[in-house]
């Protein structure tokens, strides 16, 4: 359910918003987004948030890569055109194989780094002309931004998030919101 | 904490060295019951049992015989004792009684080496903790001091064997050799010669051992007198900072020659540039998965309650990276070599595919496949009992790794993982077992007076 109204609580240190976060999570306050410029260590198992799955695409992503080199390189070195290239002995994939791994090796890498990246991108809706979606300039620079929702519960909100160290509250309207 | 080795663990490993020796005297008892006298017996007996060898044919002697002279230089390495060629003329039963005689020794040499490469491999790794100034390890140097008091009792008896079986294991021993008068004359060993002498070889020996354990006497020595220092007074882990430094340095030198010396002259017409970090890596992995499996038995007593979950994480880590990091050398000798073909290179990989298939290529599944996928997973890592699980499959990877480096040279393809093996894993294991927790009870677990110990100890991943 969209809320029609959120808050924006701004902070200015990154422990300051940990133990806000803490305290919000606390008072069973669902937080919508928190924005800051950098990584803050931890912040995720504040917020319990899912671990991600990426690395486990990136396994899967590798076994496609080395499937892909297997197939090709016994398609079109033992199958199609098994030729003598100096003595090598293309009669079957094993006989071969040392010759091959460097390419097994490479391909998994290549396919497990790539679809990994290109899976980021997607689940993070990332790509080159995106609109950004930044609901105050300052969070890319010095500045930590916690959203919450409203549900006629303004004052209650604004007065815990007063508490928690905040420096700036703006309640703002959903449409105005810049996403 | 203190730890005291409790006495179920010392007479459990007086047992195992008891039992190793019973092993070991057997192993040699039943080569010597094999004698020129009886060997041509004891071939045809084999025959009738239909061993593998009946059907090359092996009944007759001099067809073998050519057969090893057409496969070259392989055949001959293989077969340890003497080269085999038209000129020599060795007796095929001359040959089999040789490699007999040299399984007792090999086996004994292999384990000893393995034992003694753990606690070496251990020693690098401490060094290297230091160098670095690691902060997540400090709560473990107890653990690897523990462990390298092997190196100086495990050094000296690999140099004791080595000198003692002489040229059961090392063929360049036998002075015969090199004695443009003999029929057994090699003009490859004899060009070597200026290396590969005994005064020479057990110099150099004595020479890296001595290296080594001077380094391991005063790191020890500084570690345990920095606890004992005022809060402020860092002067003893400067000193082993430095000390540490100066020792990787020699150790990577040492470390190669010695892989010259002790395992890759067992094929005296073979050679490779990246033999030493092969030896390296495995002696760095079997090291590291000790640590972590010593650590975890401490554990599970009690013992080490600030190690955590991140710790034994971090060890399976360097156990899943450097298994892979081995695997990248072993992969790079074995293609290189077997890319390029040279018949002077190849055979030693001829030998180990022909006739130790199994364990040649055997140790890649439990070296790399085994490893790599057990460990991969972030949150296995951190299961003591799935750590445990993969490290003695690394251990068992890497003594056949040692066993596959030696035994084709020696015994050729009359190996066999029986009871002289055996025996002589169980000797060296109880000998390393009742050394390692002996020194580990004579200090603190803890070295309370390491800088980065507050870090450690708060260590978390």
């Amino acid at each position: 359910m969209e809320a029609s109204k959120v808050i924006h609580a701004i902070y200015t240190d990154d422990d300051v918003l940990m133990s806000a976060v803490k305290k919000v999570k606390a008072e069973k306050h669902h937080i919508e987004e928190i924005y800051t410029p950098f990584p803050v260590h931890g912040l995720d198992k504040a917020m319990g948030l899912a671990p991600t799955r990426l690395a486990i695409t990136a396994f899967l992503y590798g076994c496609v890569g080395i499937t892909v080199a297997v197939t090709m390189m016994n398609f079109i070195m033992i199958e199609d055109w098994p030729q003598d290239i100096g003595g090598k002995p293309s009669f079957s994939y094993l006989e071969n194989m040392p010759a091959f791994v460097p390419i097994m090796f490479e391909l998994t890498v290549f396919f497990a780094a790539h679809l990994m990246v290109i899976t980021f991108y997607l689940r993070s809706r990332m790509w080159p002309f995106k609109k950004a979606e930044n609901p105050d300039p300052r969070t890319t620079d010095d500045h930590f931004l916690m959203e919450i929702a409203v549900h006629d519960n303004e004052e209650s909100l604004t007065n815990l998030l007063k508490e928690t160290g905040a420096v700036e509250i703006n309640i703002v309207d959903n449409d105005e919101d810049a996403h | 904490m203190e730890y005291k080795i409790s006495n179920r663990l010392r007479i459990g490993a007086i047992v195992l060295i008891v039992l190793g020796l019973f092993g070991v005297s057997y192993g040699f008892m039943d080569a010597h019951s094999v004698t020129e006298e009886n060997i041509t017996e004891f071939l045809a007996n084999e025959d009738h049992h239909g061993a593998s060898h009946a059907e090359e044919g092996h009944s007759d002697a001099h067809a073998e015989a050519k057969a090893h002279m057409e496969d070259g230089h392989g055949a001959a390495d293989a077969h340890g004792a003497e080269h085999v060629n038209e000129d020599h003329g060795m007796s095929h039963e001359e040959h089999v009684l040789h490699q007999i005689h040299n399984r007792p020794w090999s086996a004994l040499y292999v384990a000893a080496f393995f034992f003694f490469m753990i606690a070496l491999g251990v020693l690098a790794f401490y060094a290297i903790q230091y160098a670095a100034q690691a902060g997540w390890s400090p709560v473990l140097f107890r653990v690897m001091e523990g462990i390298t008091s092997y190196v100086l009792p495990g050094g000296i008896v690999v140099i004791l064997i080595a000198f003692f079986a002489g040229d059961h294991i090392f063929i360049w021993m036998n002075p015969e050799v090199t004695d443009p008068n003999s029929v057994h004359y090699d003009a490859l060993i004899d060009g070597k010669s200026g290396w590969l002498n005994k005064t020479w070889f057990i110099v150099r020996a004595v020479l890296f051992l001595a290296g080594w354990s001077v380094y391991r006497y005063f790191s020890r020595k500084f570690s345990v007198a920095q606890d004992q220092a005022e809060s402020n007074d860092k002067r003893y882990f400067k000193k082993n900072f430095r000390i540490s430094a100066a020792f990787l340095v020699f150790y990577i030198y040492t470390e190669s020659m010695m892989s010259w010396d002790w395992i890759m002259s067992v094929d005296p017409h073979w050679f490779s540039t990246l033999f030493g970090w092969y030896v390296f890596a495995s002696m760095f992995v079997s090291g590291i998965t000790v640590i972590a499996l010593i650590t975890i038995y401490l554990k599970s007593k009690g013992l080490l309650e600030f190690v955590n979950d991140s710790h034994i994480h971090d060890l399976a880590k360097f156990m899943f990276g450097i298994s892979v990091f081995w695997t990248y050398l072993w992969f790079s000798q074995f293609m290189l070599i077997w890319y390029s073909n040279i018949p002077e290179e190849v055979t030693y990989f001829i030998t180990r595919i022909e006739d130790y298939n199994l364990p040649f290529f055997g140790m890649l599944v439990l070296n790399f496949i085994f490893p790599l996928l057990l460990l991969m997973n972030s949150d296995y890592k951190r299961i003591p009992w799935f750590v445990v699980m993969a490290g003695v499959v690394i251990l068992c990877g890497h003594y056949i790794d040692i066993f596959n480096m030696i035994m084709p040279a020696t015994v050729g393809d009359r190996w066999f993982i029986g009871i002289p093996e055996i025996g002589s894993i169980l000797l060296f294991g109880g000998l390393f077992l009742l050394v390692v927790f002996t020194a580990l009870g004579k200090y603190p677990l803890l070295a309370k007076g390491n800088p980065f110990i507050k870090e450690s100890e708060h260590f978390h991943y």
